[in-house]
C-alpha cells in the first residue's frame, strides 16, 4: 500500500466547525498585548526566555559549510562575557547543510532544525517532498520544518494539503515536524485558522508562521489566531501543539509581546523552548544587548556582539 | 465543543512585575475651593468633604461643599459672563477659547490620567488611553463647531439657550465633564458643573486649565459637592437647562422637578444592555466583546454590555471561553500600567454591588468570579458572571453598575430580540454575528440608542449618544449633542 493510501484513511477536521476571525477583533487584542509593560526582574527573564526560543536561522542559497559553522559556534556561545546565558533552541538550516551543523553541534543538545519539501515555494512532487525529508533526517535533523502547498490549499483542496503533511510526518520518523502555513500568501486570518487546524490534525508538532522568503511574514495579528488555534485544539484532543512565529521579529521588544500574547493565550505551559520558538536570524543581538543595558545600565554599541 | 477537561493555567511561571505609573509629576493641592467667576472661592459655609483614593482608602484632597448660597453665586457669575460677554463673541472667538482648553488637556494628559486614576479607582491603561484622549477630542470637536451653527442647522438661526446647570457622575469624571461643557460653550452657553462628590479632582484640574486658557470670568463655573448640591443647581430658577448623567432614580427626581418649569433637559442615565452573540459569531473576538463590554471601568459604564445572550449552540464554548480570559484579566493596583480591572468606586458601590451578588445567588443564580486575588486595602470585586438567570431575575434585570454579566442563553433570532428589548432601559446593545444581514436585521429591532456591532464600547465625539426608555431623553455627542443646547428660529 503506498503512503499516500494510507494517509487518506486519516478522517479530515471538520473545517466548518472552524470558528471564523474578525480581523478588526485581532488587532485590538493584539494592541492590548502591546500596552502590557514589562520592568525590571521580569524584563530580563523574558530576555532569557527569548534567547532560549531563538530558531538561528540561515537559508540562503549563497550560505557556506563556514557560515553554518560560525552559526553554530554563536548558538552554542551567544555572548561568553556574560556568564549565565542560555543557548539557542535550534539552528535551522537547508538540508544539504545538515551535515556541517550537526558536526559543529556535537556535545550540545541544540536541535538541528532543517527546512525541506521544496522549501520555500513546496512546487514540487509529494516524493521529492518526502525525499527531502528523508535526506535532512538521515543527515542529522532532528526537527522539520516543512511548507505546505498553499496552491493546493488555496483552491481548496484541503485533502491534498492534509495527507502531505500526514505523510511527511511518517517521513520524519523521531523528527519533530513543524509545518510553515506561509500565512503571507493565505490572504485572510479565516484561512490561516483553517490551515492551523488542518496541520494540527494532520501531525504537526508545532505549527510555524512563514518561510521568511515572503512579505509579511509573522506578524503579532496571524501568531495571535494560530494560538488560538492550537488552544482550541487542545482543549478537544488534550494534545498541546507548538508555535513558531518566524520572520519579522528582530526587536527585542516584539519578542517580549510575542511572550505576553503567548502568556495570557495558551498559559504558562507553553511557555519553554518546547512549546515556542522564534525563527529569527538578527534578534538575538537585540536581546543579548538589551540583557546587557538591563544589568549595566548603558547600550553598547552594535559592534560589541558577533554578527554570525 | 465537548465540555473541556483540558484547562489552560495562567498561574505560576513568568509573570510581570509592577509598572507603576509615577505621580511625581501630578500637583494635587490639599484642598479645593469652588470655581466660580473665574476664580477660587472658598464655601460660604466653610464646609469640606475628602475625595478619597478607592484604591487604598488614603484621603486625596479636601473639597468644598457648596450649599445653596453658593450655588446661586455660580449661576449668577455664570448669568453675568453669558449676558455681559460670551453670548455677544463672535462665535470664532469662541471656538478659540474651546480650542485653547483642548490643547492644554493634551499637554497635560499625563497629568489628567494620573489623577483620575488615583480619585476614581480606574486602571491607568483605560484614563490614558480612553478618558482623557477622548475628552480632548471633545473638546477639539465641539471647538470645531463654534463658528459653523448655521450649517449644523441652515436655514435657521441657532441661539444659545443661556445659563446650563450640568451634573456629571463618577465613572468618567473629566470625560463627563468634557461632554457636557464644550457643545455648552461651543453653542455660546455659560455652564454651572458639578461633578460627582467622589471624584472631584480632575473637574477641579479642568477649572485650573480653564483659567489658564484665560476665558472670560464666570464661562465655567465647578461647584463641588453632593447630592443636595447638585438638587440646588437643577432647581435654581436662573438655569435655562440641564444636562444630567446619572441614576435613573435622581432623573426621575429632576424631570419632575423640571416639569412645568419651562427648562430645557437632557438626561443620560442607567442601562442593561444585551450583548447578543450568533454561533456565526467571529467567537474568540466575541469573547473579547464581552470582556470590553462588562469589565471596562469596572463595569461603571451606563452602556456597558451587562447581559449577555448568547445562542444555545455556542454557549459552552462560549462561557468556558470568557471563564478563561477572565484568568488573566489583572485586577488591582489602578496606577499599575498592567491592571486590567481597578477599584470600585467607592465603599458604597461595592456594598450596591456585593448585594447584587447575594441576589443573584440567592435567586438560583450560578456564580463564577476569577481567582484573581485582590488586594487587602480599598473597595474590589472580581470580575464576575451568572449563568442559569432568566428574565425574572434581578441581577437580569437591575443594572448593577459592576463587573457583573448576566448569561442567558437564546435558540431564535426572535427570542433573542425580545429578551434584548424586555427591559426598561435602551441605552446600548450589541450584536455579533458574520452575517451583515443579521446585523440590520436586529438593529433594526433593538430598542437602544447606540448599538455596536461585532465590537462594543467604541465612543467618538461625532456619534450621538443617549437612551431609550428609562435610559433618558436627548442626545449627546456629535451633530444631535448641538442641538441640546440652542433655540431654533428664523434666520
Amino acid at each position: 500500500m503506498s503512503v499516500h493510501a494510507v494517509a487518506k484513511s486519516l478522517p479530515l477536521p471538520d473545517l466548518a466547525r472552524v470558528p471564523t476571525v474578525d480581523e478588526v477583533g485581532v488587532d485590538e487584542r493584539v494592541a492590548r498585548f502591546q500596552t502590557r509593560s514589562i520592568k525590571t526582574a521580569s524584563k530580563l527573564e523574558a530576555l532569557k526566555l527569548v534567547l532560549s526560543m531563538i530558531d538561528l536561522t540561515t537559508l540562503e542559497g549563497q550560505d557556506t559549510p563556514g557560515k553554518v559553522r560560525q552559526l553554530c559556534q554563536k548558538a552554542i556561545h551567544l555572548h561568553d562575557s556574560f556568564p549565565g546565558l542560555p543557548h539557542v533552541a535550534a539552528v535551522c538550516v537547508y538540508p544539504s547543510m545538515v551535515e556541517v551543523a550537526k558536526r559543529a553541534l556535537q556535545g550540545t543538545d541544540i536541535n538541528i532544525a532543517s527546512v525541506a519539501t521544496a522549501f520555500p515555494s513546496g512546487m514540487s512532487s509529494r516524493a521529492v517532498k518526502l525525499d527531502d525529508t528523508r535526506m535532512a533526517v538521515a543527515a542529522g535533523a532532528n526537527e522539520i520544518d516543512m511548507v505546505i502547498s498553499r496552491g493546493k490549499f488555496l483552491a481548496g483542496d484541503y485533502r491534498y494539503v492534509f495527507d502531505e503533511i500526514v505523510a511527511v510526518k511518517e517521513a520524519c520518523g523521531g523528527a519533530h515536524l513543524k509545518v510553515i502555513l506561509e500565512t503571507g500568501e493565505l490572504g485572510t486570518l479565516d484561512r490561516v485558522r483553517r490551515a492551523s487546524v488542518l496541520a494540527m490534525h494532520a501531525g504537526a508538532d508545532f505549527i510555524k508562521t512563514s518561510t521568511g522568503k515572503i512579505q509579511p511574514a509573522a506578524t503579532m495579528q496571524v501568531t495571535l489566531v494560530m494560538l488560538l488555534a492550537i488552544r482550541d485544539y487542545y482543549v478537544e484532543t488534550g494534545r498541546m501543539v507548538g508555535m513558531k512565529p518566524a520572520g519579522g521579529i528582530s526587536t527585542a521588544k516584539l519578542a517580549i509581546h510575542y511572550l505576553v500574547m503567548l502568556r495570557e493565550t495558551l498559559g504558562n505551559a507553553w511557555m519553554s523552548p518546547e512549546w515556542f520558538r522564534f525563527g529569527a536570524s538578527s534578534l538575538a543581538n537585540d536581546v543579548l544587548m538589551q540583557i546587557m543595558k538591563q544589568t549595566s545600565g548603558y547600550y553598547q554599541s552594535a559592534d560589541y556582539f558577533s554578527k554570525d | 465543543m465537548a465540555t473541556p477537561q483540558n484547562k489552560l493555567a495562567f498561574d505560576g511561571g513568568w509573570d510581570y512585575d509592577p509598572a507603576p505609573e509615577s505621580t511625581d509629576h501630578i500637583k494635587l493641592q490639599k484642598r479645593y475651593e469652588l470655581f466660580i467667576g473665574g476664580e477660587f472661592v472658598a464655601p460660604g459655609k466653610g464646609r469640606y468633604f475628602d475625595s478619597i483614593n478607592p484604591a487604598n482608602e488614603k484621603k486625596l484632597a479636601r473639597v468644598a461643599d457648596a450649599d445653596e448660597a453658593d450655588v446661586d453665586r455660580a449661576v449668577q457669575a455664570a448669568r453675568k459672563a453669558y449676558k455681559g460677554v460670551w453670548s455677544r463673541l463672535p462665535a470664532k472667538e469662541r471656538g478659540k477659547y474651546i480650542f485653547r482648553i483642548a490643547r492644554i488637556m493634551q499637554e497635560r494628559a499625563r497629568e489628567f490620567a494620573a489623577i483620575e486614576s488615583l480619585d476614581g479607582g480606574k486602571p491607568i491603561r483605560e484614563s490614558r488611553d480612553v478618558d482623557v484622549p477622548l475628552a480632548a477630542a471633545h473638546f477639539f470637536y465641539y471647538a470645531g463647531w463654534a463658528d459653523k451653527l448655521e450649517y449644523a442647522f441652515p436655514g435657521r438661526r441657532a441661539r444659545p439657550l443661556g445659563v446650563a446647570g450640568q451634573v456629571i457622575p463618577w465613572n468618567f469624571p473629566l470625560l463627563m465633564a468634557a461632554w457636557k461643557i464644550a457643545p455648552a460653550l461651543a453653542c455660546g452657553n455659560t455652564v454651572v458643573l458639578k461633578p460627582a462628590e467622589t471624584t472631584p479632582l480632575t473637574a477641579l484640574k479642568l477649572a485650573e486649565v480653564i483659567a489658564d486658557a484665560g476665558l472670560p470670568p464666570g464661562v465655567v463655573n465647578i461647584v463641588t459637592g453632593a447630592g443636595k448640591t447638585g438638587a440646588a443647581l437643577v432647581t435654581h430658577p436662573d438655569i435655562d437647562k440641564v444636562a444630567f448623567t446619572g441614576s435613573t432614580n435622581v432623573g426621575r427626581i429632576i424631570q419632575r422637578a423640571l416639569a412645568g418649569t419651562g427648562k430645557r433637559y437632557t438626561l443620560e442615565l442607567g442601562g442593561k444592555a444585551a450583548n447578543v452573540i450568533f454561533e456565526d459569531a467571529a467567537i474568540d473576538q466575541a469573547v473579547e466583546g464581552i470582556v470590553n463590554g462588562i469589565f471596562f471601568n469596572q463595569g461603571h459604564v451606563c452602556c456597558a454590555g451587562s447581559r449577555l445572550l448568547v445562542q444555545e449552540s455556542v454557549a459552552d464554548e462560549v462561557i468556558e471561553k470568557l471563564k478563561s480570559r477572565m484568568e488573566t484579566l489583572i485586577v488591582g493596583d489602578p496606577m499599575d500600567k498592567n491592571t486590567d480591572i481597578g477599584a470600585i468606586n467607592s465603599a458604597m458601590q461595592l456594598e450596591k454591588i456585593e448585594s447584587y451578588l447575594k441576589i443573584g445567588a440567592d435567586e438560583g443564580g450560578e456564580m463564577h468570579q476569577s481567582s484573581a486575588r485582590l488586594p487587602s486595602k480599598g473597595y474590589w470585586c472580581a470580575p464576575t458572571i451568572f449563568t442559569n438567570v432568566a428574565q425574572s431575575n434581578r441581577v437580569v434585570q437591575e443594572e448593577i453598575f459592576g463587573p457583573v454579566l448576566a448569561i442567558q442563553t437564546f435558540r431564535t433570532f426572535d427570542e433573542a430580540l425580545t429578551k434584548a428589548n424586555n427591559t426598561p432601559y435602551g441605552l446600548s446593545g450589541g450584536v455579533w454575528t458574520d452575517k451583515g444581514a443579521k446585523i440590520f436585521k436586529m438593529t433594526q429591532g433593538l430598542r437602544a440608542g447606540v448599538i455596536w456591532a461585532n465590537t462594543f464600547n467604541k465612543f467618538d465625539p461625532t456619534s450621538p449618544f443617549g437612551g431609550y426608555k428609562e435610559s433618558g431623553v436627548g442626545r449627546e455627542g456629535g451633530l444631535h449633542g448641538l442641538d441640546a443646547y440652542v433655540r431654533l428660529g428664523a434666520e
